[in-house]
């Protein structure tokens, strides 16, 4: 049997998530046997791959940039998986959502800031204004809540997906556990 | 006052307008109020004195039409004017004993010839200022009848056997529910009159509290008899300053009259009433809200059972009916109940009102026998669609209730009727619709009101209609999605299923019905992103950026 | 036969139970360890119907009664837990989650919430319908404790131990709708409130609404134990 292909993505989040995945420690090596990791900020790959079997995604959708990344990365994944609160939920990124983008850069770049005050514009993507949770963009097959999911909640997950066993995620985990 | 003293009020009463040669009644409600009525009639009072003629000049309430307003009706020639200005007041006087004047007469026999007036008998007829003009048409005559005559159980039987259901909008059997407060024990019972009506476009209950206050207060009090209660209260909404003002009128007038009081008639029955004023929260029309806004607490409902009729006011079997219920209770117990149920249809007894609103040419309340079809109130009473427009649907039940499709008016109007096609009887408003209404659009508009309405006390109703309100914009607005809409038609069912009281049961009622009859339109907005009506606001997707 | 005495036989899921007449479903359910859903329930408070979450069945009827207020009567037979209900809760519970700005893994009462923990335990994992994100207030200025609205379910506990335990009636409801909010007094800063500070509204409140300035991190379960047996107490007296 070839392995799956595995990737691993970084939308807005802490990546307390990609933490706890490495977490995992000596059953990554297990998990080896099954998967190959073919996309990740813990790999060098830069382009995300055509065509992907299982795809973990940390983070909310908070700018225009993660929102071109999680309708390339649903097109190109078989199965999607919403990674702990941010995807899941929106989380902490999702707090500015009340106030509004406007008011929250204005705090950080320029009411904060003892040097160039000024909101910066290039380079950085444009945020949204709210942040959302993922399965408001695109389709999500798994969701993992957690902030972070436990190594042993991901391990759990990532064997019954490998396996096709079935998958009782109340069971493992919830939101902020 | 005794039943001989009521016949001799209304023998007088009769001898003194035979003393005129003409009535020119002036319809004073609002609509016709708001265009001039009162100085039509200042004009018409001067006329008639300088005339030398033999003129009763009299203000009434809403006589119907109300489109076709102020309108003034010359009696004994039954003759309608429309549209009638002060100016006019000279041209009348003068044509009393002649021709009619021509360019102010109008024809409303369609409006009028399908109607059957029982609620309404008086409007149009009496000054609802004066007790003696109820007087003269048999008012308190059944009051008096009943307290004389009758056994508490046999009034229960007459109302029981005539087949009447709550007009408040559930159409509950009004003779089930008094026998339930009379066979509850207890030293203090209360009777209580729903007067809140708050479904946006409804106003039978102001026009019948405005126009004829009596009947209310007789319908009570005989009610009161009944169940043996003591103490009653009306419940009207502060917006009605004008219905208050009446009913205060006519309480003093009644009390004066001895009609309420203590040993009302010779009898050993006391009765008395307040009226409670609500600050126009529409859950406050829901009973157990409108119980704890009168004990003077927030006016959120609270599960039943406990019904009122066995634990209500104060927790003392309480009976809870809707004005326009009272209002039949005087008939019927002057012609009986059985003249009662031969009028309607097979479980719908009697008439019912209606606050006829929208696209239509006559505009105004309207009085038919239960078991009308609905193309008799739209086509003939109503006059049909103006401007050469379509009907696209009628809108009944108010907020609660459901759209009816052009292609189903041969419904007869009726509780079960109008339930099986997915609307309401109600309270009585119906609005008619032509193609330039957008189904989505009109579900969302009936949806934000239960929204802002709802009390905030469960949860689906609270945060359940502001999450149909929000679907309902994002298909608005084009940005709503296929699972969207199933996920809109799932938080309806639980909405249903799970809410408080009756304002959460039914706030998907709009939805749903505009879904069942109308569904290609939520397509055209969520697929095609057009609104096929035009009144939605669809623009090109744009990202949302910050 | 006394009232107190009168025996009623019902079913509940299946399993036969008797009750004495008065009781409620709940009730009835509790004492034979049948598990019913609660969340604005508070053993010791009066009971208000609102959350919706205690919803059962009854064999011949169409309407879905609240276990916590409705009462049993004989031959009764009562569902907890068919897929209707199940339903029924997970789409309240969303609602609840979509309300307002429910970010457990920075909250006071994460892993003592009842909200949380009934979120788990009816399977909920997402939220399907949008979050609403209202702009809410914290008030902080009572020397001891603090309201955060944005985490508040509006399940009136903290109004009915303040009106019916402490007698002081701070707590209220304001407004309508989704805008309805709690005050204390006439929507008075909780810190110059007539506020008692005796804290049992932190002690009942099912989230980390309201909490304890002294706790730190998540360090913040609730113990509302003591109302049952205050009132026992106060009975004995
Ligand atoms: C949200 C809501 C609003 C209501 N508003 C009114 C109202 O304005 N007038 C009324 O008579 N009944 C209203 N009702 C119905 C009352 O609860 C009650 O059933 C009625 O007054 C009983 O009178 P009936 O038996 O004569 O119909 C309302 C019910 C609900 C659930
Ligand atoms: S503050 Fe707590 S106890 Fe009070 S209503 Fe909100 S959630 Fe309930
Ligand atoms: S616990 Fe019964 S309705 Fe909340």
């Amino acid at each position: 049997m070839s392995k799956l292909k595995l990737a691993t993505v970084w939308l807005d989040g802490c990546s307390g998530c990609h933490m706890s995945f490495l977490d995992m420690d000596e059953r990554l090596i297990e998990l080896a046997e099954f998967v190959d990791v073919v996309y990740s900020p813990i790999v060098d790959a830069k382009e995300f791959p055509d065509e992907v079997d299982i795809v973990l995604v940390e983070g909310a959708v908070a700018s225009v940039d993660d929102e071109k990344k999680i309708k390339k990365i649903r097109a190109h994944s078989k199965t999607l998986v919403a990674m702990g609160d941010c995807a899941v939920a929106g989380n902490v990124p999702s707090m500015r959502n009340p106030i509004g983008p406007d008011a929250i850069l204005e705090r950080a770049y320029i009411e904060n800031a003892t040097v160039q005050q000024q909101i910066p514009c290039v380079v950085v993507p444009k945020l949204l204004k709210v942040v959302r949770p993922i399965h408001e963009f695109v389709n999500v097959d798994v969701f993992l809540p957690g902030c972070p999911p436990s190594a042993d909640t991901f391990y759990a997950a990532l064997t019954a997906l490998v396996t096709g066993e079935p998958l009782d995620i109340p069971a493992l985990t919830r939101f902020g556990a | 006052m005794t039943i001989e003293e009521l016949e001799q009020i209304a023998t007088s009463v009769r001898q003194e307008h035979e003393k005129y040669d003409y009535e020119v009644n002036v319809c004073m409600d609002l609509a016709c109020a708001s265009q001039g009525a009162d100085r039509l009639r200042e004009a018409l009072v001067k006329e008639a004195e300088a005339s030398g003629k033999k003129v009763l000049v009299r203000r009434t309430g809403c006589m119907g039409p109300c489109s076709s307003g102020p309108l003034v009706r010359v009696d004994p020639a039954e003759t309608l004017y429309r549209h009638v200005h002060s100016d006019h007041a000279e041209s009348i006087v003068a044509s009393l004993g002649g021709e009619p004047v021509a360019e102010l007469q109008c024809d409303l026999s369609d409006h009028f010839d399908k109607q059957v007036r029982v609620v309404l008998e008086n409007a149009g007829y009496i000054d609802p200022e004066k007790i003696d003009d109820y007087i003269g048409r048999d008012g308190y005559k059944a009051l008096l009848t009943a307290l004389t005559e009758m056994t508490p159980n046999g009034v229960i039987h007459r109302i029981t056997e005539s087949g009447l259901r709550g007009r408040g909008g559930g159409g509950y059997p009004t003779g089930l529910k008094w026998g339930t407060v009379s066979k509850a024990g207890g030293d203090m019972k209360y009777v209580v009159c729903n007067g809140d009506e708050g479904d946006p476009g409804a106003f039978m209950d102001r026009s019948v509290m405005e126009g004829d206050p009596h009947r209310v207060i007789e319908g009570m009090a005989i009610a009161a008899y009944a169940v043996g209660a003591s103490k009653g209260f009306i419940y009207v909404r502060a917006e009605y300053p004008v219905a208050v003002s009446r009913l205060t009128t006519a309480l003093r007038e009644a009390r004066r009259r001895g009609l309420l009081g203590n040993n009302i008639c010779g009898t050993t029955f006391n009765f008395d009433m307040e009226i409670r004023l609500g600050a126009g929260a529409f859950v406050c029309g829901e009973e157990t809200a409108l119980i704890a806004s009168i004990e003077g607490r927030r006016g959120t409902p609270k599960p039943r059972p406990p019904y009122p009729a066995v634990s209500g006011l104060w927790g003392k079997p309480t009976l809870i009916n809707n004005v326009e219920t009272y209002a039949n209770v005087a008939p019927i117990m002057r012609n009986g109940g059985k003249w009662f149920f031969n009028m309607g249809s097979e479980r719908s007894k009697g008439t019912k009102v209606f606050a006829l609103t929208g696209k239509i040419t006559n505009t105004g309340l309207v009085e038919v026998p239960m078991g009308i079809k609905l193309w008799e109130i739209i086509d003939v009473i109503g006059g049909g669609v103006p401007d050469g427009h379509k009907l696209k649907a009628v809108q009944t039940g108010g907020p609660s209730g459901g759209c009816i499709p052009a292609d189903m008016l041969d419904l007869g109007v009726s509780y079960d009727a109008l339930m099986a096609a997915g609307s309401i009887m109600g309270s009585g408003g119906m609005i008619v619709m032509d193609d330039t209404s957008c189904m989505v659009n009109v579900a969302r508009f009936f949806v934000e009101f239960c929204m802002t309405e709802s009390c905030g006390k469960c949860i689906p109703c609270r945060a359940g209609t502001a999450q149909m309100y929000t679907l309902l914009s994002r298909f608005c607005d084009g940005s709503g999605t296929m699972e969207e809409l199933e996920l809109l038609e799932e938080l309806c069912g639980t909405i249903k299923d799970t809410s408080l009281c009756g304002l959460g049961m039914t706030a998907p009622n709009p939805v749903l019905s505009t879904l069942k009859y109308f569904r290609n339109e939520y397509i055209e907005h969520i697929v095609h992103k057009r609104c096929p009506a035009g009144v939605c606001n669809i623009k090109a997707p744009v990202e949302v950026l910050a | 036969m006394s009232d107190a005495v009168e025996v009623k036989t019902l079913i509940i899921d299946e399993q036969e139970v008797s009750a004495r007449r008065g009781q409620t479903i709940l009730e009835v359910a509790r004492e034979n360890e049948i598990y019913i859903p609660t969340l604005c329930h508070m053993e010791g408070l009066s009971d208000v119907g609102a959350c919706r979450m205690c919803l059962v069945e009854i064999k011949g009827s169409k309407k879905l009664l609240p276990a916590c207020v409705a009462t049993v009567f004989e031959g009764m037979e009562v569902s907890t837990n068919t897929e209707r209900l199940k339903q029924h809760r997970r789409t309240i519970l969303e609602l609840l989650f979509a309300e307002r700005n429910h970010i457990c893994s920075v909250c006071v009462a994460n892993g003592h919430c009842e909200l949380q923990t009934l979120g788990q335990e009816q399977g909920l994992t997402h939220i399907r319908l949008p979050y609403r994100n209202p702009q809410l207030t914290v008030d902080a200025s009572n020397e001891r404790f603090t309201i955060d609205h944005n985490r508040c379910i509006l399940c009136t506990r903290c109004v009915r131990v303040c009106a019916e335990i402490e007698g002081a009636h701070v707590w209220d409801v304001m407004g309508r709708g989704i805008n309805s909010i709690v005050i204390t007094d006439l929507h008075e800063d909780w810190g110059s409130s007539s506020c008692t500070r005796c804290g049992k509204c932190v002690q009942v409140c099912p989230t980390g609404a309201l909490f304890d300035k002294s706790k730190v991190g998540t360090d913040h379960p609730k113990n509302p134990e003591f109302l049952p047996y205050l009132n026992l107490m106060r009975e004995a007296q």
